[in-house]
Parts: structure tokens; C-alpha cells; sequence
């Protein structure tokens, strides 16, 4: 492994070499049922969000009937599937929609979190010094808070829409990865392929970037598929406790919140959007399980 | 270790003296924002200036943050806006509710998660572990908020033996406090579960154990006077840090069956930009969390005398 890194240089055709292991992975990834189930979940839902204008029924704003319980006719000779909601709106449409939403926010809240948390972490673990005091210092501060007071904290502060929690998020989640990153870092930089392109005069980004990174990949990949999952619940908490993004369009958390008073009259309302959210969640823990029951295979 | 234990207090008070600076920062940086939130947005020019007079606040910065620091250890925070009352009354009494339902959260969670766990963990592989596993994942995949959905749509809905909400107008009723705790349980029993979990079948993997298992002791003698005491290590860490994740999990469950606890206090304030009451609120769930997180750290070297010098 280390030293099939340090005689590899990038060429053209390493695209072409990427995409070959990506399929490697995926048909290692084969093997484990459970990753085989959250992946299913979570195609079933992207497609689902993919093609939401095509699947859902009625229009996700229309209000047509209130209060319908599930599988009620619909005014027009369609059925109301999943019932409709106080302002008699197609739950089933809605939260077609509203997978949309969270499929949209939560993987680019992750991967922005993944950014700074990366960079933080690579000039921390290889930079060392003072750089590593104050990084350390200050996500050890970041992480301190509970988590949940940290984001009602920011988003009352700086008001709550689609880009206020993709910075939440980041805020929030950046420092854990930076601390994955470093910690894997401390250890990469002491390898072979590490010295050999300090040797060759490479700057340090270089380093970091080309030499060390590809090769913490392995834990950072499932670290990051239970992150989404909790991304996903953090946008679905924020909704729920009306700190999400601004209605009337469909978000999973902001129907349960919406719904929330007459939970105990019509449970339906609350209950399907709970069961998408838990679902979606669901899948990729699964495959963040798969995926390390098979990285500790190898 | 008493040096260990004093550079450990050490860094719990520079943390929380940064986290007050910050906060500090954010809300009372421009005393206007201050004055405006103090007496509503339709209050005159003049009547902010008197205010901000009166009260201090044309002093430089870092007096006003000294000012601010001394009142928040000598436990005066001010006065709440919403509440139309010194914070302090309004405060303890909420984190007293919220202390009740924590405790009766962590005395059902930590005898079932580690009874969980070690039963996974000491046959790694066996039927009984792979079930417990995929049932804690299916746990923690439940948010708070479902799970207090789907609960009281069962409980409260369907079955009609809970009440649905927890706000205990006609003083305390333990009934009232099943559901939330239920939901408390529920998402962090998988989490400490599968850390336990994964220490049990860590500790079973040792030398030590293999050869007290091929000296021919029984597997229950094995497990409850070997393993243990090692595979128990990790999971205080674990608990520990839990009541982090709990005070996210209390303001969910407080908002949701309307309990009046310090989690629901800290949201109120925040959504009514109640400002010296999300201060002392924020204050007291980060001495919470690091307060704990130290104990965490200190329990952790005592416990593992492996590490206690490092």
C-alpha cells in the first residue's frame, strides 16, 4: 500500500484509475448486506427527490382539501394517499418535495463542513506548532458547546434560511472533522512517500493535498456518511423547532413542527414526515456500517 | 494526578472565560442592539439613550465585559425581558425540572445500555449481537423529535394510557415525565450500547481473558470478574459525554410535550431574543457540558492506570 503510493506519480489516466477503484470499492461494498440495504434506502429516496415533479400527485403548496386521513378521494377522482395536512395540502406530494430539500442542503452543509474541517485538520496534523495550538484550542472550544444550543444560538442570531444553516452546520461540524483529520494526519506524515516528496521539494499543500489525503480517505469516507445522516437530522430538528427554513415550502421538519399541535388528533400528519426523515437517516447509518464492517475486513 | 487534575481545572476555566468573551461579543458587541432587544423595537431614540445611560452601557467594551463577568459568577444575570423578572428566579427553578428528568433518564439508560452491550459484545458475532447492533442503529437513526412523534402516537394516540403533553399544571405528575424521558432513552441507549459494545468485544480479545478461558474458568466467571472492570473503562467516557448530547436531546423533548425545564427555558429565550436570559442560559449549559467533560478526563486517567502518568 505505502509503497504502491510512493512510485505512483499522477498521471493522465489517473481519472480513468479513480473511477476503476471507485468500482472496486462499490463491489467490495457488495458484500455487506447492511450497506446493501442503506444504499437502497438512500437511492429510493434520491430518486424519489429526483423525480418528485414528475411522482407527486398534486402540486406541494395546492391546498385542496384539510384534514383528509389517508387513502380519502380526493375532489378531482384522485386519492389522498397519505391523507392531507391542516391547510389541505398532499402529504404525500409534500414530502416528495420535501425530500428534495433536505437531499439538497444536508449533502452540501456536509461537504462544506468537510472543506474547512479538512484544511484545518491537514495544517494542523502537518503543520504542527502554533498553528496546531490555536486550531486545537479553538475547536476544542467550538466543541465544548452542546451542540443544538450552538445552532439555535447562530440561527437566531443571524436569522434562519437555506445558506444561514449550510454556516451553522459548518460552524458546528467543522472542528470534529478537523480533529479526525489531524489525528490521521499526526500519523500519515511520518511515512515514507511523506519524506520522498519532501526530498523531491514539494511545497507542504502539495503535500498534504497530493500525498497525505488520499490516504486518510478510508476513515473519513464513513465519517462522513454518518455525517450527513446527523446533518440531516439537525435540518430536520431546526424545522421542527421553527428555526428552519421559512414555509410554505416542504421541508420534512418544518411539516412536523407545523402539524405539532394537532399531532394528537391527526397523528398522520406528523407521523409520515418523521418516518421519511428516520428512514433517510436510517440508510446512511447502514451504510456507514457496511462500509467499515468492510474496510476492517481488508 | 493533583497536577493533572489542577491543569484540567485550569483549562475548564479558560474555556469558559473565552466562551463568555465570545458570547459577549455577539450579543452586547453594539449596546443599541442591546437597548432595542431590552425595551422592543418601538421604544424611541431617547428613551434607548436613558436606558443605556442608566444601566452602564456607555462605558468601553471591556469594562461593560468585566461588569458582565462578575454578575454571572456571583449568579446575578440580569433581568429577563419575556419573564418580566430577575433571570435567576426564573432560571433555577427550570433547571431543577430539567436535573429531575435527566436523572431518571441516566438511571434507566446506564444499567440498559451496559447490560446491552456487554451481552453483544461478549460472543462478537453471535445472533444476540448482531440484533442488539442493528437495533441500535435503528435507534440512533430516530431523531428525538420522531421519536416523540411516533411514541405519543402510540402511547397518547392509539393506546390513550400517557398524557401527551408534560407541562405539569397541576403539580408534579410522574406519569407525565414516562414520554419524554422515554424519548431521551431511546435515542442514546443505541450510542452507548455500541461503545460498550465495542469495548467488551475489545477486552475479550486479550490475552488475559483467552487464557482465563482456556484455564477452563466459566464464561460467566470469566466475564464478570475479568472482563468487566477493563471493558467498563470506555463507556464512563462515553456517559459522560452524553449529557452533551442530552442537553441537544432536552430542549427537543422539553419543546415537544411542553415540560418546563431549562432546555424549552433556553429556546424561549432565543426565539424572543431575550438576551440576558440566553446568556445565562448558554453560561450554564457550557459549565455543564465542560464541567462534565472534565470529569470525563479526570475519571478516565483514574480509572486506567495505564494512562494516569501521560
Amino acid at each position: 500500500m505505502t509503497v504502491d503510493h510512493a512510485t505512483r506519480v499522477p498521471t493522465s489516466n489517473s481519472t480513468l484509475r479513480a473511477l476503476g477503484n471507485a468500482w472496486r470499492s462499490f463491489a467490495l461494498l457488495r458484500e455487506s448486506k447492511i450497506a446493501m440495504v442503506g444504499c437502497g434506502v438512500i437511492s429510493f429516496w434520491i430518486v424519489v427527490a429526483l423525480l418528485a415533479p414528475v411522482l407527486a400527485p398534486f402540486p406541494p403548496n395546492a391546498q385542496v382539501v384539510p384534514f383528509q386521513a389517508p387513502f380519502a378521494a380526493a375532489p378531482d377522482g384522485g386519492i389522498f394517499l397519505l391523507g392531507t395536512d391542516q391547510l389541505g395540502r398532499d402529504i404525500l406530494s409534500r414530502v416528495m418535495w420535501g425530500a428534495r430539500t433536505v437531499l439538497f442542503f444536508a449533502p452540501i452543509a456536509t461537504f462544506s463542513a468537510y472543506v474547512v474541517g479538512i484544511v484545518m485538520g491537514l495544517a494542523a496534523g502537518y503543520l504542527g506548532g502554533w498553528v496546531d495550538d490555536v486550531l486545537s484550542r479553538v475547536s476544542d472550544i467550538i466543541l465544548s458547546f452542546p451542540v443544538l444550543v450552538l445552532y439555535i444560538i447562530i440561527i437566531a442570531t443571524i436569522g434562519a434560511s437555506g445558506i444561514n444553516i449550510v454556516i451553522a452546520v459548518t460552524f458546528a461540524s467543522a472542528p470534529g472533522v478537523m480533529r479526525i483529520v489531524r489525528g490521521l494526519v499526526l500519523d500519515l506524515r511520518t511515512r515514507n512517500y511523506v519524506a520522498a516528496a519532501q526530498t523531491r521539494g514539494e511545497s507542504p499543500w502539495y503535500i498534504m493535498l497530493v500525498e497525505i489525503l488520499p490516504n486518510a480517505r478510508g476513515p473519513l469516507i464513513v465519517d462522513a456518511c454518518l455525517r450527513v445522516g446527523y446533518v440531516i437530522i439537525t435540518i430536520g430538528v431546526l424545522g421542527f423547532l421553527g428555526l428552519g427554513l421559512p414555509p410554505p415550502d416542504p421541508d420534512w421538519g418544518g411539516m412536523i413542527n407545523e402539524a405539532r399541535a394537532l399531532a394528537l388528533a391527526f397523528p398522520h400528519m406528523t407521523v409520515i414526515p418523521c418516518i421519511a426523515i428516520s428512514s433517510l437517516v436510517l440508510g446512511f447509518n447502514l451504510l456507514a456500517d457496511g462500509i467499515r464492517e468492510v474496510s476492517l475486513h481488508d | 494526578m493533583l497536577v493533572f487534575i489542577g491543569r484540567r481545572f485550569a483549562l475548564m476555566v479558560l474555556t469558559m472565560v473565552i466562551v463568555s468573551l465570545l458570547l459577549f461579543i455577539l450579543l452586547e458587541l453594539q449596546p443599541g442592539s442591546v437597548a432595542t432587544k431590552v425595551l422592543g423595537p418601538y421604544s424611541s431614540e431617547e428613551q434607548r439613550q436613558l436606558w443605556l445611560e442608566a444601566n452602564g452601557y456607555l462605558r468601553p467594551l471591556w469594562i461593560r465585559y468585566l461588569d458582565w463577568l462578575g454578575g454571572i459568577v456571583t449568579g446575578d444575570f440580569g433581568e429577563s425581558v419575556r419573564f418580566k423578572a430577575p433571570v435567576s428566579d426564573v432560571l433555577w427553578p427550570r433547571l431543577w425540572n430539567t436535573a429531575v428528568l435527566a436523572f431518571w433518564t441516566f438511571a434507566i439508560l446506564i444499567p440498559l445500555s451496559l447490560t446491552l452491550g456487554v451481552l453483544a459484545g461478549m460472543r462478537e458475532g453471535s445472533v444476540l449481537d448482531r440484533a442488539i447492533s442493528i437495533t441500535s442503529i435503528i435507534t440512533t437513526s430516530i431523531p428525538e423529535f420522531a421519536s416523540a412523534v411516533f411514541l405519543s402516537a402510540i402511547f397518547v394516540f392509539a393506546l390513550g394510557i400517557l398524557p401527551g403533553t408534560s407541562g405539569m399544571t397541576d403539580g408534579f405528575d410522574p406519569l407525565q415525565l414516562i414520554l419524554p424521558a422515554m424519548v431521551l432513552i431511546l435515542y442514546d441507549v443505541g450510542y452507548v450500547t455500541r461503545m460498550t459494545r465495542a469495548s467488551m468485544a475489545e477486552v475479550m480479545m486479550t490475552p488475559y481473558i483467552r487464557t482465563a478461558v482456556l484455564k477452563g474458568l466459566p464464561f460467566n466467571r470469566v466475564v464478570i470478574r475479568h472482563a468487566l472492570r477493563n471493558a467498563l473503562i470506555a463507556p464512563f467516557t462515553v456517559i459522560m459525554l452524553q449529557v452533551n448530547w442530552l442537553l441537544s436531546g432536552v430542549i427537543v423533548v422539553e419543546f415537544f410535550f411542553a415540560y418546563k425545564g431549562f432546555g424549552g427555558l433556553l429556546l424561549e429565550a432565543s426565539l424572543n431574543q431575550d438576551i440576558f436570559l440566553i446568556e445565562a442560559c448558554t453560561m450554564v449549559a457550557v459549565f455543564v457540558a465542560v464541567s462534565t467533560q472534565t470529569i470525563a478526563d479526570i475519571g478516565y486517567t483514574y480509572l486506567n492506570p495505564r494512562i494516569r502518568l501521560a
